[in-house]
């Protein structure tokens, strides 16, 4: 009964925050805090929903901590990735956006190496 | 730090995938720990060299131990950071204050910035960029401190003194 009821409600916790993530896609300006929701809540909610199942089916518990970890150790690495090439590639800045050091750290002459 | 000797790079790298083979088949049968072992003894000739530089120094109980207290509270953070997103996306004014800003590390080792770029990525409003030798370049989604040493200070800080124990 406690194992079903700490599974389900992991598993809602995770649905909940995928939801808001979309929801964060559809609401946010721009291509870089839209990355911002996506990341954080993929990555909670995929965690949690797999630690869901790992807690209504004990038997699987420690692969779904072996994916879990791996869903940790990976999904900022991938974000972080794409939003660098979408940075490099140009993509605008909300009008909103109070500071920009991303020019001086790249700088004009690594970008033409790129190419 | 200078690297650690062939033998004990070979050890760690035997530890680490005989672990990763226990708890990826999750049981304790006989004969599934004797093949795992054989196989980790095989498969560490090839890989250890790529595996890690210090071997055996990785787990000193020290590290071990501040590994313990940072990952639950790496968790905590992360389950905050996504209320705070939830916020930020559901409130009506919508509080956002982009900009990308630059951080300063201290930190050494590329495993150690790798963490501290994870670390950041998953905590309130901040995602890192790129890293390039002590610098991140991390998007703040509402931007406190513009100056290197306030982002370095907000960002990063509370961090730092975990990972300077676990990675140097």
């Amino acid at each position: 009964m406690i194992k079903m009821i700490i599974g389900y409600f992991l598993l809602y916790f995770g649905a909940a925050f995928l939801f808001l993530g979309a929801f964060g896609l559809i609401r946010l300006p721009d291509l870089y805090t839209r990355m911002q929701a996506s990341t954080k809540s993929t990555t909670l909610g995929a965690l949690s929903s797999v630690l869901g199942v790992g807690v209504l089916y004990p038997q699987w518990f420690v692969k779904c901590l072996v994916v879990a970890l791996f869903i940790l150790l990976t999904a900022p690495v991938s974000s972080s990735a794409l939003m660098r090439a979408g940075y490099r590639t140009g993509v605008p800045l909300d009008k909103r956006t109070v500071v920009d050091k991303g020019k001086e750290f790249f700088g004009e002459g690594e970008k033409e190496e790129t190419k | 730090m200078e690297k650690a000797g062939k033998f004990n790079r070979y050890i760690f790298a035997v530890i680490v995938l005989y672990v990763s083979w226990i708890l990826l088949t999750a049981t304790f049968r006989k004969d599934e720990l004797i093949v795992g072992l054989i196989v980790s003894l095989l498969v560490a000739i090839g890989t250890y060299d790529y595996l890690s530089e210090y071997g055996l120094r990785h787990l000193y109980p020290k590290r071990l131990w501040y590994l313990a207290i940072y990952i639950p509270y790496y968790l905590w953070e992360m389950i905050l950071a996504n209320f705070d997103m939830a916020y930020r996306v559901l409130a009506p004014s919508m509080p956002i204050k982009p900009g990308i800003v630059e951080v300063h590390t201290d930190l050494k080792t590329d495993t150690g910035k790798l963490a501290l770029a994870n670390s950041i990525t998953l905590t309130p409003g901040t995602l890192t960029m790129d890293v390039k030798d002590d610098t991140l370049l991390v998007h703040w989604i509402y931007v406190k401190e513009e100056t290197v040493e306030g982002a370095t200070r907000e960002i990063g800080g509370r961090f730092e003194k975990f990972l300077k124990e676990i990675f140097g």
